[in-house]
């Protein structure tokens, strides 16, 4: 039976609250109280609508037709003034009665007033010219008269304060901010960065800052003509804005009878405690002892609320959140979350401080995660750094990573100074406007947004662009992905957990993974691939290959073209050939007129254009086996010529890279895998940005280098180990190599997997076996090694129908119509 | 959505095109491809990608869509319609007799 549900408050949480409950098709008459006399807006944007640059209209976020059209009765401009909790009803200022089965309480907080004389005027509420800075008529109310006057003062230097004052710049010609404690935001900032903020923001902004400045009178007789402070300085002006801290607004709620101390007491499903029917949300709210002030918090509280009062998931649990800010001020930089100052003796400080530009970064790990963060001055860190401290990611080894970037391309831009035809996605072409229009129209996850444009699904260097642009045009709204975490995203299950899954079930075919794992059972076409790759890396020759699991070019052997033809590249271990071997290739390249013949940079030789239904012949007058150029899978070991003829060589790359490319050709993994042998450290095979290079040193030593990548993200690798012997470099090599096949995500290159792990836990698995795997892993290893097949035999009889059939341009005869 | 007329046309034994795998058939002159999916129905739209001319039938599908080789835009085989932004692909009807592809009413 459909109930009724009224909401108390359409402020930000009140209305996401009914947009999350319609989302989940809940079953209820929604009538709303808003004391405020309009729709919903975004009480966010109010400091940008008093900076001019966002208009009026802009800020709504559901204008009167939304509550018509989902037949929501919202009373704007009508106050509750009682729960009648036994008979069920909210009494409005009107003397309205308004009976609810379902009642929700987002009354969220007023600004509050600190005691000052002669601040309140009995008949107008406050003195003419002060104002406080919450609803959009404050700020209207504030724009009006500021813009006939001149000279204005900020009480309170928290985040609100500083936006109050930058956006009163626009309107008046003198702002003064005071602030009473010693420094400014100092809920959020320590003092060092509290002070370089201070000269930011006086030198850049040209807001004069008074600290430890206690505020005890408005002056001015019948309007404001100045303040007063506690140390007798008197500080002319005629704009006075209020912005000292926030109080919930719970009166009404405790006459009534509901358990409030410094909000509303709700549990972890936001229900008002001892209450069947009566939820609260927001910032009225008070959640395990705390409070929320920042809005982020109550869209999870929402869903939570939401998921329970629909009975879509009546276990779902709002168990808190981590708080992270950013200042809204335009060129002044400022982020914050979590721990402000260590706690613990172990805690991790790290700080770096560059006065002269106002430059001041502080992180404090715990236990290997982000516990907190202070960026002033340089926010460009600030997207990861939320992301890390949201999620406890695993930390990069190099700490300076996360302040800096570092081997990246320099200086990230920014979002909002970027035109919206700026291209974004060099690979498929996608502009900020692009990616801006899909968020606006309602995809808010980094993923969906990637899907939708294909931004970012090329080669993967303008994905954390692509993130910043999705967190900035959502406004702070950016949501959550659980997907991001999943190994692919038809599977919902990180790579551990679907290893476990596969192994517990016994799961040897992909379509089997869908079947027992995916709720609903729903295949997903581009899970496959990656799917194929890791039940063969699993269960190796007892694998079920089903043929469609593979993309294109693991089902022919060659890499598709852009016209519908392949590429051959036949295998030439270590970059070394013969004369008989070019004249065979240079003799099949006549005879199937192979449009262009071209060396690789993998030190072998392409032959493009090829039709498809050509391939197994071809492949047969080559009689050489597959290149392995077109999987995600064990490519090529480059060399250089070495100690054999240069005469710098210490020791013989070709023939140890020959005998690398011999043992693990055609290995398959989460990505692929390129390999290098460099006679000695003038690296001329490249071994330094490689996923796996090998530099010959003196005294018949050899380095092991991994992580490396040379293509658009670029990483010189990590030291692994040094060893005596070229038997030794092929056990590691193996020994790595199934370590990163076993742990990576798909596609997640060895240039991202080995910073995620961190080389140092690297070196203690695969070298100094402190988990007591590396017999595993070498097993594992050689099995795979030892089912080897060259594709490229599979020529006689196709694996299946028309396995070579041309799919573009078509040569077949036409069929014949039957009549009937 | 864009459901082409087509002559009703036999096109060959349903074993000519493995489960969940597509075929390219000529008819006339339309380049159409098929695919049977995992659940043994068919489904038939235009052969040629609509972005860069990519060979659909090469493309890995699951029982809704069908992922282009070439730059992975995806189309829902029943509707013919993008999920990506793309011009929509021509849909056929397509059904199995007596173990042949028909393909038109
Ligand atoms: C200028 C400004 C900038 C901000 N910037 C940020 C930011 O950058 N990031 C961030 O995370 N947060 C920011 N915030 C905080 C954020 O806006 C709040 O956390 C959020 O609005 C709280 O939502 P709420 O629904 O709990 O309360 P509100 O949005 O205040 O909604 C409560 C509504 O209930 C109404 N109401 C109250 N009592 C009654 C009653 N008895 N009967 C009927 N209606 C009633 C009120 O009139 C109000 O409309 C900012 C706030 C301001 C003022
Ligand atoms: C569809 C996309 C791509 C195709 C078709 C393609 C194709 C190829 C081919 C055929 C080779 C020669 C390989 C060999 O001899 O084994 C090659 C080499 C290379 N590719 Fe790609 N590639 C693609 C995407 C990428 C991307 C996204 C990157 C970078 C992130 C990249 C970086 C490289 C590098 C660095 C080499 C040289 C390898 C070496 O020197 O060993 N490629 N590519
Ligand atoms: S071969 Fe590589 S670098 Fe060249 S166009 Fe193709 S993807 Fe780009
Ligand atoms: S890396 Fe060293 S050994 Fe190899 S070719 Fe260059 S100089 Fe010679
Ligand atoms: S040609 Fe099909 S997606 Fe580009």
């Amino acid at each position: 039976m459909t109930q009724k549900l009224v909401v108390i408050g359409n402020g930000m949480a009140g209305a996401r609250t009914v947009e999350e409950i319609l989302a989940r098709n809940g079953d209820f008459t929604i009538t709303m109280f808003g004391d405020e006399p309009y729709g919903n807006y975004n009480r966010i944007m109010l400091s940008n609508l008093l900076a001019g640059v966002e208009d009026e209209a802009g800020i709504f976020l559901n204008d009167l037709s939304w509550y018509a059209d989902n037949n929501i009765t919202l009373h704007a401009g009508t106050k509750i003034e009682k729960i009648d909790r036994k008979a069920k009803v909210v009494i409005a200022d009107d003397g309205s009665r308004t009976p609810y089965d379902k009642l929700i309480i987002a009354t969220g907080s007023s600004s509050w007033t600190p005691p000052m004389k002669n601040v309140h005027n009995p008949k107008r509420g406050f003195h003419q010219g002060v104002f406080a800075f919450r609803t959009l008529d404050d700020t209207r109310g504030m724009i009006r008269y500021a813009r006939d006057h001149e000279r204005a003062v900020v009480i309170g230097g928290g985040l609100l304060g500083l936006e109050a004052a930058r956006g009163l710049q626009n309107h008046v010609s003198e702002v003064t901010l005071l602030h009473a404690m010693g420094h400014l935001m100092e809920r959020q900032l320590d003092e060092k960065a509290g002070h370089m903020l201070q000269a930011s923001v006086e030198n850049k902004l040209g807001i004069k800052v008074i600290t430890n400045a206690m505020t005890t009178e408005i002056l001015g007789k019948d309007r404001v003509t100045g303040v007063k402070l506690a140390d007798g300085t008197e500080i002319p002006c005629d704009v006075v804005v209020i912005a000292a801290g926030i109080r919930p607004n719970t009166q009404m709620v405790a006459d009534s009878g509901l358990p409030v101390e410094r909000g509303i007491v709700v549990d972890d499903q936001m229900l008002v405690r001892g209450e069947q029917d009566i939820y609260s949300v927001g910032e009225c709210a008070q959640h395990r002892g705390n409070l929320y002030g920042l809005v982020a918090p109550l869209w999870d509280q929402a869903k939570v609320l939401a998921d329970h009062i629909t009975g879509r998931d009546t276990e779902a649990a709002y168990t808190g959140s981590k708080l992270s800010t950013k200042l809204k001020v335009a060129g002044i930089d400022v982020a914050s979350m979590g721990l402000i100052a260590p706690e613990l003796d172990d805690d991790e400080v790290i700080i770096y401080s560059e006065p002269k530009k106002g430059i001041y970064k502080q992180l404090i790990i715990r236990d290997g995660a982000l516990a907190g963060a202070i960026l002033v001055g340089d926010n460009s860190k600030a997207a990861s750094l939320i992301q890390s401290f949201d999620r406890a990611q695993a930390l990069p080894e190099e700490r300076a990573e996360m302040l800096f970037d570092i081997g990246g391309p320099a200086g990230e831009v920014k979002p909002e100074d970027m035109p919206d035809d700026a291209q974004v996605c060099n690979c498929n072409g996608v502009s900020k406007g692009a990616i801006c229009g899909v968020v606006n129209a309602g995809c808010k996850t980094v993923s969906g947004v990637m899907d939708k444009t294909r931004a970012g699904k090329g080669c993967g260097t303008c994905k954390p662009l692509v993130q910043r642009i999705v967190e900035w045009a959502a406004g702070g709204e950016a949501e959550d992905d659980p997907a991001a975490s999943w190994y692919v995203p038809g599977v919902p299950m990180p790579k551990p957990e679907l290893m476990a899954a596969i192994r517990k079930y016994e799961l040897k075919s992909v379509s089997s993974v869908f079947e027992k794992l995916v709720p609903g059972g729903e295949h997903d076409a581009k899970s496959k691939m990656g799917l194929a790759s890791l039940l063969k890396m699993m269960w190796a020759d007892q694998y079920s290959d089903e043929r469609d699991a593979r993309f294109i070019n693991d089902r022919v052997h060659g890499n598709i073209q852009k016209d519908g033809t392949f590429s051959v590249v036949p295998q030439m271990k270590g970059g070394v050939t013969t004369p008989a071997e070019l004249k065979r290739i240079a003799e099949v390249a006549e005879k199937y007129n192979v449009p262009m013949v071209k060396l690789t940079g993998g030190q072998r030789i392409d032959l493009l254009g090829i039709p498809k239904e050509q391939l197994p012949a071809m492949w047969a007058d080559l009689d050489m086996p597959s290149g392995y150029a077109y999987a995600k899978s064990f490519r090529t070991v480059k060399t250089c010529v070495g100690s054999d003829f240069c005469r710098f060589g210490v020791g013989d790359s070709t023939a140890l890279g020959i005998a690398i490319e011999e043992r693990y050709q055609g290995l398959e993994g989460p990505g692929k895998m390129k390999l290098a042998v460099t006679g000695c450290p003038r690296n001329c095979a490249e071994a330094y940005v490689k996923d796996l290079g090998v530099v010959a040193i003196d005294g018949g030593k050899w380095e092991i280098y991994v992580g490396g990548a040379a293509g658009a993200h670029i990483r010189k690798g990590d030291l692994l180990v040094t060893v005596d012997s070229a038997e030794e470099v092929i056990r590691l090599t193996g020994r790595f190599l199934q370590y990163y096949r076993e742990n990576a995500n798909w596609l997640e290159r060895t240039y991202a997997f080995v910073p995620r792990i961190g080389i140092e836990r690297i070196r203690e698995i695969v070298i100094d076996d402190s988990d007591g795997i590396a017999e595993a892993l070498d097993a594992a290893v050689d099995e795979a090694v030892q089912s080897y097949k060259d594709p490229w035999k599979e020529r006689a009889v196709p694996a299946t129908p028309g396995q070579f059939r041309t799919s573009l341009p078509l040569t077949v005869l036409p069929q014949v119509p039957v009549r009937s | 959505m864009t459901i082409a007329p087509i002559e009703k046309t036999i096109l060959g034994p349903v074993e000519e095109i493995p489960y969940g795998e597509g075929r390219t058939y000529a008819v006339g002159l339309d380049m159409i491809a098929v695919f049977r999916l995992r659940d043994g129905s068919l489904r038939a739209v235009s052969a040629v990608c609509p972005h860069k001319g990519g060979p659909l039938a090469d493309g890995q599908i699951d029982n809704r869509v069908v992922v282009c080789p070439l730059h992975l835009y995806a189309w829902d085989l029943a509707t013919g319609c993008s999920q990506s932004g793309q011009p929509p692909i021509s849909v056929y009807p397509v059904r199995v007799d007596d173990g042949h592809i028909i393909l038109g009413d």
